[in-house]
């Protein structure tokens, strides 16, 4: 329904402004063509045969903030609109004088009904919900929805958020992308994941709409043959997806790189990488105990992201090192086991802290095999501090540490030191590498104090197994 | 009364009927299929010495690697070589 030619006011009863203007609306009608919308009774304002908006419709659909809101209205569109009562601004758009003769100048409006508590959302379904396909499931009168949602499988195993209708546009108007757009296939299933399924998954997580496009980004890169999700949730190994969230992004949407980076207490952290996970389950049709083949798994499955803390690194920022340009946001994916904690108290030089951290990362899978697994080094800043301090650069750290980690390879193979595990016979002969030389991946996070860093190991690594992977984030 | 929108893929699940076992092995080409995992192949290997034993032709396949599905035009091969299949899973 398009709004008449001329002016256009919205009112409603339960406003003292609009009621105070009422004799300036007669003498408006009286004078030039006038249409009144009234969101609330019909009977006012008496004199002008107002309009029934209590639909909010047209109220809804002209983005109605305040009443009484003046507009003039050409070709069916508004092209100029005042708000609350200004009689100064009221006679320069209407052309008119002495209105409202007695009244005072200046009245501010009161709220439109638009706003009124829950109904932006009942609106926006109302009249912008035809854009969502996904099946509406009606729960009885007596079901509860949070255990709805357990009995349908939804669920990790923790509650999740009844994906409401009016929930799931809210969070479409996190991104700017059509709800109906595929972001991803997804393993094991290989359905079409529109973004529609993946806001659907991300109000089950408790995200909040700003956080979509990091959710997006994050399913974009696990779906991808390189990252091989399928892989990484079909192994009996611990691995899941870790989301680590670089860019102005993390900081807007208020995401944690501080204390506590890895652990509880941050809704986006929390909510990101639960939102991924429960993607794969619902979308993909990957559950644990049926391609979900994990011996123990990790806690991480539930979720595991965080942001780098970039303002006080002494590196520049994962994704930049990984090819983006500064300032873009955007996530990594890496396959990650779990949280393996690195303590060095005592190191004051870049060189003992490297040699002891080596120490620690010759560990990762197992001491005796190289070339097996990568891993993702979460650098505290006290840590950092010390290669701060020591001017060494991140590639410095690489190099050093390829080179400690390089070991003969009779002492690798199977049976060595009385181990039967290790690698084959033919690895005796030369040197072997703990790591590929893209292996290993460093971030800055973590609280100012402690002089701990996480070793986070990976999987079976490189074209054969999983390869981190890392997408912009996009409105 | 609530709705909530379905958060699943909503796929229709397909039902298919197993293929029919054969009623003999003779004269039939079995596949074998090594998905690459440790060991696997000693499992096969003893295998392919039984079949062929007993005279039936064997057919050897293997993925590149274990973490990822079959790809497609490894199963149109085995599916256009041979009349059966034996996967090892193996560690």
């Amino acid at each position: 329904m398009a709004l008449p030619d001329g002016l256009v006011c919205f009112v409603k009863a339960d406003c003292p402004t609009c009621q105070m203007v009422q004799p300036v609306l007669r003498q408006l009608r009286a004078a030039v063509p006038f249409t009144v919308l009234t969101q609330d009774d019909l009977s006012f304002p008496a004199g002008v045969e107002p309009v029934d908006d209590t639909s909010l419709e047209l109220s809804y659909r002209h983005q109605i903030e305040i009443v009484p809101t003046l507009m003039k209205v050409e070709g069916g569109k508004p092209v100029e609109r005042l708000e609350g009562w200004d009689r100064g601004a009221w006679e320069r758009l209407t052309g008119l004088n002495d209105l409202g003769d007695g009244l005072p100048g200046f009245r501010p409006g009161c709220g439109s009904r638009t706003l009124d508590p829950g109904m932006p959302e009942t609106l926006a379904l109302r009249y912008d919900g035809s854009q969502m396909r996904s099946r509406r499931i009606s729960l009885g009168s007596m079901e509860d929805e949070i255990e709805a949602t357990f009995v349908r499988g939804w669920s990790d195993g923790l509650p999740v958020v009844p994906p409401t209708p009016e929930r799931v546009l809210r969070m479409l108007s996190g991104t700017t992308r059509d709800p109906q757009e595929v972001v991803a296939v997804v393993p094991p299933d290989l359905v079409d994941c529109t973004v529609e399924k993946v806001a659907v998954n991300a109000v089950m997580a408790g995200c909040r709409p700003e956080y979509l496009p990091v959710v997006l980004a994050a399913v974009e890169a696990a779906c991808t043959e390189a990252f091989n999700i399928h892989g990484v949730l079909a192994t009996t190994y611990f691995v899941g997806p870790v989301v680590i969230v670089n860019g102005p992004i993390a900081r807007e949407i208020g995401m944690n790189s501080g204390v506590n980076a890895l652990g509880q207490g941050n809704r986006a952290n929390a909510t990101i990488g639960r939102a991924l996970q429960l993607i794969i389950r619902n979308v993909g049709g990957g559950r644990p105990g049926e391609i979900d083949r994990a011996t123990l798994g990790n806690p991480g499955k539930y979720t595991f992201c965080f942001a780098e803390a970039e303002d006080t690194s002494p590196w520049q920022p994962l994704s930049v090192e990984r090819g983006l340009s500064p300032g873009t946001s955007a996530v990594t994916l890496f396959a990650g086991s779990g949280v393996q904690p690195f303590f060095d108290q005592l190191a004051r030089t870049p060189e003992t802290l490297a040699r002891s951290l080596a120490s620690c990362l010759r560990v990762v899978g197992h001491p005796k095999w190289g070339l097996a697994w990568d891993a993702l080094c979460v650098i505290s800043p006290e840590h950092a501090r010390v290669f701060r301090q020591g001017g060494w650069s991140k590639q410095r750290l690489h190099n050093e540490l390829d080179a400690i980690l390089t070991f003969d390879g009779d002492e690798m193979v199977k049976g060595a030191d009385g181990i039967a595990e290790g690698m084959p016979e033919s690895a005796a002969r030369g040197k072997i590498a703990k790591f590929r030389p893209s292996g290993l991946l460093f971030v800055h996070a973590g609280g100012t104090a402690g002089l701990f860093s996480a070793i986070i190991g990976g999987w079976v690594s490189g074209p054969a197994g999983t390869e981190p992977v890392t997408r912009e984030v996009r409105p | 009364m609530t709705d909530l929108l379905d958060p699943t893929g909503e796929r229709e699940p397909g039902q298919r009927p197993r293929a029919a076992r054969p009623a003999s092995l003779d004269g039939l080409t079995i596949g074998l299929l090594d998905i690459a995992k440790a060991r696997g192949d000693v499992f096969l290997d003893r295998v392919d010495e039984v079949l062929r034993e007993r005279g039936l032709k064997v057919a050897r396949f293997r993925k590149s690697t274990y973490t990822k599905p079959a790809p497609a035009d490894l199963r149109g091969e085995i599916r256009t070589r041979c009349h059966a299949v034996i996967e090892a899973l193996a560690d």
